[in-house]
């Protein structure tokens, strides 16, 4: 398998598993494909590093994976209290009409960012839209789930679409900032979580669009 | 060495709150830490205008006439908000339902969340720039659910997703730059680098450059609470302790817009004024829209001085579009104005909230009469922030203004100063109902402690004098101005 095919074969795992997320409604499986997702962006990182011979990048991939793949899913997939809601069970879009929109998503990623790509010039180039398609599917998920949990997932999607974006064009940025980044993200999603908890010990189990205490 | 001590001074703060036997102790710390961050800004200043910006830390950090003019903001706020944040940490510690453990946290994060926004403003980087901000949103978000209530946590949980969204878009801009550095030849380590930047900025791709600087704009605006990115704001600022609000309304959203005035600088020179000037004019006139709208109705007090924010932060994207030296000089001296004269009256309205119980425009009734001394801080600290003389504000908008003129946003001009004539009517009408009246019903109150009202009344002398006599910052304004406009 040449280089070329294994990358493309990672960043379409990224996308794959976005699109995956919004077929499904189970807490567990969500953070499980979440998971997959992260190891899918380090593999990009790891042979993008390893193509360039760039030892970096190669550090970036094993950060990626330990924090994307393995930290904050099972962080996100604790289950201290027994009351947690384990299902979506009524998104502000239902599961087929969310899969159309995925694919629209798709098609506008790619008809929009294809000069972006060209405009980077090597071969990863052309990928380039698959990571805005993660992104724009990320965002998705953050307006439509009700969720903490799931919104937590968006959030990291669109951060992994945008990773995704930076290995391709850029070959990752230099390895100081991604740890700052990276560290960036771990402590938001314990923010997150942490928050998560209070809400529910306050609210009990609602739906984020119950919150609305504070209008004009 | 300077630079390095002036991030490590409010983290020292930090420990001595952390290990404090006595709250009064922990907040004294705080206030001495910060005070000395202001005179090594002082001190900074000094050496950087006219001479060589100052670098260290293996050059992450650095610091031009810019970034020690946004040290002194930041030092200037913080030692105002935490000085009234000693009463805040006296009055947990009072009260039962709160542990010890919480009031120390507090205390902690305030001097974590400087930290960082002295981080952001003394950045080499522009990446390292985007990993600070973006620290601020995660340190102050507890800072903003402190109370605890229903409102807070709501607030609060509101706050950290949609900035969070916002500065993802902020940090894909910032890889779009990095894209178009990389490919006039910028080394990878340092094409972040500003330096680096603008030496190699008129050869970037200029359509790259363009979507990076809408994606910085829209990233970076949501913290700076521009519209239509500002709906967090509104509840942070009202639902915050009123010190964390006096930090982050008066220095945390004008460090989001030093960021992009830093990437406006070299997007200027990779795509000329028009486009930057273009974006800016939108989102500026769109806030101070939004931010006249709803000040109309209004009924609360603290929401008030938050959509006054927007306000503020429309002029000062407005200012930023024109550009040109004059007006650079105008939007830093907004962004000094603003800090102390909203710092004052978010720590203000958080004086009145406690003697009150209640935020409402319409359960508070002529203060003036029953609490004389922090009505009359109030009612000053309004005058200042509708822009009247002799406050720094009125010298700040009319430059700003005239430099609009000068590059043909005339047009900008007139309706920002219908818009600001439309919130000058609505804010004096709940002044108004706020101060005046007889008092008849009620006995005059007790009045606040000096150690109170004295940090209150010397913030707005400090906006009156800066007002009246530009000499001492007319050097520093003028030398920081020419870094974002050559």
């Amino acid at each position: 398998m040449t280089f070329d095919s294994a990358l493309t074969l990672a960043a379409g795992a990224v996308l794959v598993s976005a699109v995956v997320v919004l077929w499904l409604t189970s807490v567990h499986a969500v953070i499980r494909v979440v998971a997959v997702q992260g190891f899918a962006l380090g593999a990009v990182a790891l042979i993008l590093g390893l193509r360039h011979h760039d030892v970096g990048l190669v550090a970036t991939a094993l950060v990626v994976v330990l924090l994307k793949g393995i930290a904050i899913p099972v962080l996100l997939g604790r289950t201290d209290d027994e009351d947690r809601p384990t299902r979506e069970s009524r998104p502000l879009v239902n599961v087929p009409a969310s899969l159309v929109v995925a694919a629209a998503l798709i098609v506008l990623a790619f008809l929009t960012t294809r000069n972006l790509g060209r405009f980077v010039g090597t071969s990863t180039g052309a990928l380039v839209p698959v990571g805005v398609a993660t992104l724009l599917i990320g965002f998705f998920v953050l307006i439509t789930r009700r969720l903490p949990v799931f919104q937590i997932v968006g959030l990291l999607m669109v951060d992994n679409g945008i990773a995704l974006i930076a290995f391709l064009s850029t070959a990752g940025v230099p390895f100081l900032i991604e740890l700052g980044v990276s560290l960036d993200v771990l402590l938001g999603i314990v923010v997150l979580m942490v928050l998560t908890r209070r809400l529910r010990s306050e609210f009990g189990n609602v739906d984020l669009d119950e919150l609305r205490e504070l209008r004009d | 060495m300077l630079l390095v001590l002036l991030l490590v001074l409010p983290l020292l703060g930090g420990v001595v709150i952390g290990v404090a036997p006595r709250h009064r102790m922990a907040g004294w710390a705080a206030v001495v830490t910060n005070g000395a961050v202001l005179i090594l800004g002082v001190v900074l200043a000094v050496r950087v205008v006219g001479h060589a910006p100052a670098s260290g830390a293996w050059g992450i950090l650095r610091a031009d006439a810019l970034s020690a003019f946004m040290v002194i903001v930041i030092g200037v706020v913080s030692v105002l908000a935490t000085w009234l944040g000693i009463r805040t940490l006296a009055f947990d510690q009072r009260d039962a339902r709160v542990n010890r453990g919480r009031v120390m946290g507090y205390g902690v994060l305030v001097q974590a969340f400087i930290a960082t926004m002295l981080l952001a403003v003394l950045a080499a980087n522009l990446g390292v720039l985007w990993v600070a901000v973006e620290a601020t949103t995660i340190v102050t978000t507890f800072l903003v659910g402190h109370r605890r209530t229903k409102g807070a946590l709501e607030a609060s949980w509101k706050y950290l997703v949609i900035c969070s969204v916002g500065i993802a878009l902020a940090f894909l801009g910032t890889v779009l730059v990095y894209l178009a550095a990389l490919h006039v030849g910028g080394h990878s380590a340092h094409a972040l680098d500003w330096t680096s930047l603008m030496a190699n900025a008129h050869r970037m791709d200029p359509s790259v450059m363009r979507l990076a600087f809408a994606l910085l704009v829209l990233g970076y605006g949501t913290k700076v609470g521009l519209a239509p990115m500002h709906s967090w704001l509104p509840d942070a600022h009202s639902q915050a302790p009123a010190p964390v609000s006096a930090l982050m309304s008066g220095v945390l959203l004008t460090v989001a817009f030093y960021a992009i005035l830093r990437f406006k600088s070299v997007v200027d020179l990779a795509v000329g004024p028009a486009f930057p000037r273009t974006l800016l004019v939108i989102v500026g006139l769109l806030s101070l829209a939004v931010a006249a709208s709803l000040l109309i109705a209004q009924r609360d007090y603290k929401r008030m001085l938050a959509y006054s924010s927007i306000e503020h932060m429309g002029l000062i994207a407005l200012g930023a579009a024109a550009g040109i030296r004059l007006a650079i000089a105008a939007v830093l001296l907004q962004i000094l104005g603003h800090g102390l004269t909203k710092t004052v009256l978010f720590l203000t309205s958080g004086e009145i909230l406690a003697a009150e119980g209640t935020s409402q425009i319409d359960a508070v009734r002529s203060l003036l009469a029953r609490r004389p001394a922090l009505g009359g801080i109030f009612g000053f600290g309004l005058v200042a922030l509708l822009g009247l003389p002799p406050f720094s504000l009125f010298s700040s908008e009319l430059l700003m203004t005239r430099a609009e003129f000068q590059v043909g946003l005339g047009w900008v001009a007139v309706v920002a100063v219908g818009l600001m004539v439309v919130i000058f009517v609505a804010v004096v009408g709940h002044a108004r109902h706020m101060l005046l009246g007889p008092s008849s019903f009620e006995q005059v109150a007790s009045a606040p402690s000096r150690w109170v009202t004295a940090p209150l009344v010397g913030g707005l002398v400090v906006c009156a004098v800066i007002g009246v006599a530009a000499w001492p910052l007319d050097g520093l304004l003028q030398a920081a101005a020419r870094v974002v406009a050559p």
